[in-house]
Parts: C-alpha cells; structure tokens; sequence
C-alpha cells in the first residue's frame, strides 16, 4: 500500500472516539481508520449486515448493537439485485431489504445518522457505484461515500485488473479499497493484489460464496501461510459462525474475523419480533471473546482491553 | 511482429472499446487466465490439433455445414432475394452446439472434470448435455423455474442425455437467476469444473471464445452466397438474446464495409479473429469491400417502456434501450433502473429474454457498424406461422424475430439477404399455441379447427 495519508488532508478522523479503545500512551500510527481499527483492536471482529434488513431503521439498531458488542469495524451491504458472491443467507437478506425499497440514497442517509466507534466499510458490487451518478461513473459513489464518513469499500465483483478507476478515486477521498484474497489466488496475482490492498486483505476462508459453515477450512490455514510475509492486517471471512472458529482463525495468524451469515441469520430469525438487536450484541461478544482466545490461548471475557 | 504475435495481443485484450472486461469474483480470476490461456493455445493456435478435432467432430456429430438455402416463397412474396442459413439444422435445433461442443472439447483439453452451464430455452442446456455425452463428462445444468415450465422437451432432452438439471426458483425464474446461480456452483468447484456459458456473454475471454466457435456460420454464409448469387449481401440479419448467434452470423461480414470509418480500422478488436483465421485469407485483396449492413433483431416483447416502480421491462431489448453497466463479469448494456438494479426482462421466447447482451455487440452497435432493432411479441409469433406455413420450416420463436423483422421492414434490407435461422420450433410448440389462442394472428392457422 501507498505510505501516504488516505484522509484528506486537514481531517480529523471522523471515528476519533476509536480512541477509547486504544491504549492511551499509543499514538495513532496508520494512515488509515481501517487498519488502526484491526491493529489496535486485535484481535479485531469485523461485523457485517445487509443495510435495509428489514428496514433502514433496523440496521442503525443492529449496528449500534455491535459496535457495542465488540465489533471493531462494520460493513454495511448495499443491496445488489445480483449478488453472485452472496450464498442463500445473505442473498434473501439482499432480497428483504430490496423488497423494503433500499436505495443508494437510503444507505447513504443511514450512514449519515449512524455513530459508532467502529468505522464504517460500504460492500456493494461494482454496478451499484458505477450507477449512483448520472454516467456510468465511479467519482460521484465515492464522494458521497466519503461524505457520509465511510471508511472504505470492498466489491466482491471486482478483481485487481479492473480496479483502477475506484482506487484512484478512493485515494482522492481517503478511503480503503479492501480486495479479497481467495484460495485460489497465489503466486503473481498474489504479489500484484497485496499491493494494491488498503486497510485489510479479506482472505475468503474457502471456495465458493459466503454461508455460516460448521467448521473452519483447511484452505483458510493455507491461505494465511501463503501471506505471512505481507505485511498488511488479515482478516478471514466466509463461513465463519462461532466464538470457537474465530478462536481457531486468530491461532492460525489472521488479524480479525469477518463475520456475516450468522449475524444475518439473527435478523432472518428475530427482526420481526424486536429482539433481535439484543441477540446481535451478545452474538458479537461472544465472536470477540473466542477471538481473544485464539490471541492468548486464555478466555479473557471482559471486553474492554486487549 | 509476426502475425500470429499481433493476433496473441489483441486477443488478449479484455476489453471491446468501452466494453468487456473481467467483473468476477476474485476466486474465479486464475480460472479465466487458465481458459483465456487454452483459447490462446487451442483455439487460435490450433495445438495438439484442437481445431481440426472441433472441426471433425461438428461436421460428424453436428452436422456442419448447414446449408444457405434460397427461400422462394419469401423471395416472391418480398421481391427480392431470401436466402435462410439453416441453423436449425444443426444437430440438436439450433446453433449453440457450435459453441457447446467447442467448450466441452476445450475443457477436456484443459484436464477439466466437470461440466456446467445455465440455460434460458434450453436449447443451450440441451446442447450442452449432448456434448457432454458425446465426449463423456458429467454435467450439471442450472434453468429458471419459468423457464423450465414453458420448455419442457428441452429439459426431457438434457436429462436424456444424462445431465442434471438444477431449478433456480430467485427472481423471475429466468436465464439471468440461472447464470448467477451458475456462477455460484462455479465459484465453489472451479479448480475441477468448466463453466460453458451459452452466449458472447459473461467476462473476457468467454466473448471472444464463443463468437470464435459460431463464427462458422457467417464463414459459411459468406462463401455459400458468394458461390450462389456471385456476391456480398446487402444485409444480415439475426436474433439477438446474449447475441450468440449474431456474432456467429455477423462475425466474418464486419470488415465487408463501404464506409471508411470501418473499413482502415485494423486495430480495432473486432477484427482479430477474423485476421486470426490466417489458414483463409480472403481473397479480395485491397479492393474496397462491398457493404453488407448487420441487422441485429432484439426482442420488443409488449412495450419498449422499462416499468421502474416494479423492476420490470415487459421486452428484452438490450442493444435498442439499454444502459452501460457491469452485469455478469462484463461491462456492457443493461436492462437496469437508476439506481443500478437489473430489471427483469420478457419475451415471448425464453431464448431471448436476458438483461444483459454480448459486450462485442454493444460495441459494434455503439461504434455504429451494426443495427439494433426490435419486434414485438406478435410480430414474432407471426413470423413463427409464416415461415411455417411458406417454406415448411418451423422456426424457434428466437429466430421468429428476425423473420418478423423481414416481414416490417423488407423494403430497407437491399436486394439480397441473408436471414439467419438460428434454430427449430419444435421446442416451442406448446407456447405458441397458447400465445396463439390470446390472438388474432394473420399469419396464424385456425386453431378452431384443432378444437372440432
Ligand atoms: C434458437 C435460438 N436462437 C437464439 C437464441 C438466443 O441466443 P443468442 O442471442 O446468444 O444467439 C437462443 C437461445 O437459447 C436460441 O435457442
């Protein structure tokens, strides 16, 4: 990554309060809101949740409850009519908030209102932020995204070799372009992703699309050998649903856990009967306390400190 | 540069103009290097005798060529000459085993396992499941709900032939749920599987790899009507869904252009291949070439208008209403809201119904050297009764378009013209019938007599 500074210049960092969480005699030493948040916060949870499942209104409950929980960053899904990284969970999430009328608009008037400590990373795929203004065009997305205190982006539709137009506009706006790292990606493509990525590298923890899985890939192990010389923050998603995985994940040299189907399972199961933002708080808690684990080999239950 | 090096260099460019491109998931990328790499080796370069093993085989097993048949009865009733490329008579019913049988031997060639694909009409499921039990490997077909309901023959025929065929119930039901969740499967087994995607659709090299497989066709109808009428025609027309069988039909007349514009642009990428068939050089040398106007038939279905509030446009008309986006691996047009939300399409005929088109094509149609236009449902339906009743030829109700098309609009096609029939009917005989009965189609026959 670029060693210059993302946010434009004369900014505060707009997620400043982070600060609590970081030890007082530390200074800031990132450029970017996205890695401090996964390196002074690890071993850090990144929580994600389909923004407009099952209304707007509800995702700014949700994802207060897990900035409260523990989550160190949070990725808000921008719904796509074609979601072809999303599995059957997150697909019908996409499909929920579709059917309850999000609109880019929408989003962008949630992230407006929401305050957290945790930044905010937008995930969308690649024609949603070609469409937000009047061409086919990546500026105006980023702009507003910047706007309403984003932090950074990540699309699952996009490869290194069309990213250009967006890290060029990302870098114009301060924000983080985070690219996933698959299983199958190694050897040149490797070199030429690692060093394009901004904030984290998202290593997908197995092959196909994401789903809360049972147990934690072989491939996830391999893929973090295979970027241990890198030296930018991992985070591990696709699949992972419990405290034990996460344990497991962070033994193995990831940085943070990305979690997504087994949070939006909460909201498939509780959203209608209100209980749901409880559950996603104490669901995130109990993600953070099994990533500690695999940090110290210890549990270490409180939440405040590292 | 030698030739072969100049031609390795624009075919692995990712890009048509504006469009093109690899919008994938990161998991499939070294997937598409693998093929793009075996299309370089195989299909260009002709190693280990790929080509000539396609080329046997679709003359063996599809039985190619298909002939340029003079259709008299049209000919007549439009005062000038008619001419059908009979892909209809293609192995199967239509032109996508031209495409299918090409990947299924590239993918053996590449050691793959597994095939996969997703189909709309089911003709390109069909196809597949019969090239796949033809050169012996597993396959698994994924085909939208609505889609399975209004071709069932085809679906009897895949699993015939041995393939699975997997319902995709998101959505409407259609060709554009059955490729998302084709590239699910896909993204979960791509070290094992290869992914047959049925049109000049989908991310770099799949554009160019399956307009190189159907460009047999124009290859064919370019001799064939030479030979027959001693000249060029004066236009092409053909069926547009993802615009498989218009690239294949249109592919080898492009450079056959009067305009200058055209015609000096040796660059440009929609000369490669044609450049790249080096074993046929043409034969006309540096004479101005004859100018044969490519007529690409989209689907009107009831109106042109896009209903924003419901996420649907009740036609498929791609290249003629359109809008740039990424869909599908590729920056192309789109059938989308605002927003960036693809709407659902419709036609009539579930070959043609799709959001997207072949990035190719929408740039052909953006640099002005090929025609979109539109017919409607009805036209379509008559175009199906009319051939039929004239020339003994039932039509797929795809192909009905652009002889629905010839019907409107004859009198600007020229004197001679050539019009691709790019499958059979026999597939869509139950929606005919009952799209019949809700009409009062001229060229129909009178289905009272059917009821006693
Ligand atoms: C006979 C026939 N023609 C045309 C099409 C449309 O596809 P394309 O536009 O790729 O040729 C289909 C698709 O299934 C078809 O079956």
């Amino acid at each position: 990554m670029s060693g210059e500074d993302r946010r434009p210049k004369g900014e505060e960092p707009r997620n400043g309060e982070r600060g609590a969480k970081r030890p007082a005699s530390v200074e800031p030493a990132y450029d970017s809101d996205v890695e401090a948040a996964i390196r002074e916060n690890y071993p850090a949870l990144i929580a994600y949740v389909t923004a407009g499942d099952p209304s707007l209104a509800d995702t700014k409950a949700y994802v207060e409850a897990l900035d409260r929980g523990g989550a160190d960053l949070i990725e808000l899904g921008l719904p796509f009519s074609e979601p072809i990284a999303e599995g059957p969970t997150i697909q019908a999430a996409i499909n929920r908030a579709l059917e309850a009328g999000t609109t880019p608009q929408g989003f962008f008037e949630l992230v407006d209102d929401l305050e957290t400590e945790a930044p905010l990373l937008v995930m969308t795929y690649y024609n949603m932020i070609l469409q937000y203004g009047p061409e086919a065009d990546v500026r105006p997305f980023v702009e507003r995204a910047a706007e309403a205190g984003l932090s950074g982006i990540i699309v699952p539709d996009l490869p290194a070799e069309e990213a250009d137009p967006l890290r060029d506009a990302c870098d114009e706006h301060g924000l983080d372009l985070v690219f996933i790292v698959a299983p199958t990606t190694e050897g040149d493509r490797l070199d030429r992703i690692m060093s394009q990525v901004s904030g984290f590298a998202y290593v997908q923890a197995r092959l196909g699309t994401t789903g809360a899985r049972a147990n934690v890939s072989t491939a996830t192990h391999d893929s973090l050998a295979r970027l241990s010389a890198y030296d930018v923050p991992k985070a591990v998603g696709f699949g992972v649903s419990e405290g034990d995985h996460a344990a497991e994940i962070i033994e193995a040299g990831a940085d943070g856990v990305i979690v997504g189907s087994a949070l939006v399972d909460i909201i498939a199961e509780h959203g209608a009967d209100g209980d749901a933002a409880a559950a996603l708080e104490a669901k995130a808690a109990e993600l953070k306390r099994g990533a500690r684990r695999g940090a110290t080999g210890e549990d270490a239950p409180e939440p405040e400190q590292p | 540069m030698s030739t072969s090096e100049r031609n390795r260099e624009r075919d692995s460019e990712r890009t048509f103009g504006d469009y093109g491109g690899q919008y994938v998931p990161e998991a499939l990328m070294p997937a598409l290097q693998e093929l793009e790499d075996a299309y370089e080796r195989y299909v260009i370069e002709n190693e280990d005798g790929f080509m000539d093993e396609f080329r046997d085989r679709m003359r063996d097993f599809g039985g190619r060529p298909t002939p340029l048949q003079r259709a008299d009865r049209l000919s007549e009733r439009y005062d000038r000459e008619i001419y059908l490329k009979r892909e209809d008579l293609v192995h199967g019913g239509a032109h996508k085993l031209n495409n299918a049988l090409g990947q299924v031997l590239l993918a053996k060639y590449m050691g793959k396992e597994r095939i996969i694909a997703e189909t709309g009409a089911g003709q390109h499921g069909t196809a597949t499941a019969m090239a796949a039990a033809h050169l012996d490997m597993p396959c698994e077909i994924y085909m939208g709900r609505t889609d399975i309901n209004r071709q069932r023959p085809n679906v009897y025929r895949m699993r015939m032939n041995g393939a699975e065929v997997n319902p995709v119930t998101a959505g409407s039901g259609t060709l554009k749920e059955a490729i998302n969740e084709t590239m699910r499967d896909w993204a979960t087994t791509v070290e094992r599987t290869h992914y047959v995607i049925g049109s000049v659709v989908g991310p770099h090299p799949f554009p160019k790899l399956v307009r190189d497989f159907q460009s047999v066709i124009g290859r064919e109808a370019r001799a064939q009507i030479q030979d027959r009428a001693g000249r060029l025609p004066d236009s092409v027309v053909a069926c547009a869904g993802g615009g498989s069988n218009t690239m294949g039909a249109f592919h080898e007349f492009v450079p056959d252009c009067a305009n200058p514009r055209f015609a000096d642009d040796s660059s440009s990428a929609e000369r490669s291949s044609a450049d790249s068939q080096a074993a046929q050089p043409r034969d006309d040398g540096d004479e101005p070439r004859e100018h044969v106007d490519l007529v690409a038939v989209e689907a009107g279905g009831s109106s042109l208008e896009i209903d924003e509030a419901a996420g649907l446009a009740p036609n498929s008309a791609t290249l003629s209403t359109g809008t740039d986006g990424v869909l599908h691996g590729a920056m192309t047009k789109l059938l989308q809201q605002g927003d960036g939300q693809i709407v659902e399409s419709h036609s009539v005929s579930a070959g043609l119904d799709y959001a997207g088109v072949g990035p190719e094509l929408a740039h052909l149609v953006e640099t002005g050297r090929v025609t979109p236009v539109t017919v409607d449902d009805e036209a379509a339906l008559n175009g199906f009764h009319r051939l039929s009743n004239l020339e003994g030829i039932i039509p797929a109700l795809e192909s009905s378009h652009a002889l629905g098309y010839l019907e409107e609009s004859h009198d600007e096609l020229g004197d001679v013209v050539v019009v691709n029939v790019s499958g059979r009917g026999d597939k869509d005989l139950e929606t005919v019938l009952e799209e019949t009965e809700k009409r009062d189609l001229e060229a129909a026959p009178d289905v009272e007599v059917f009821d006693g």
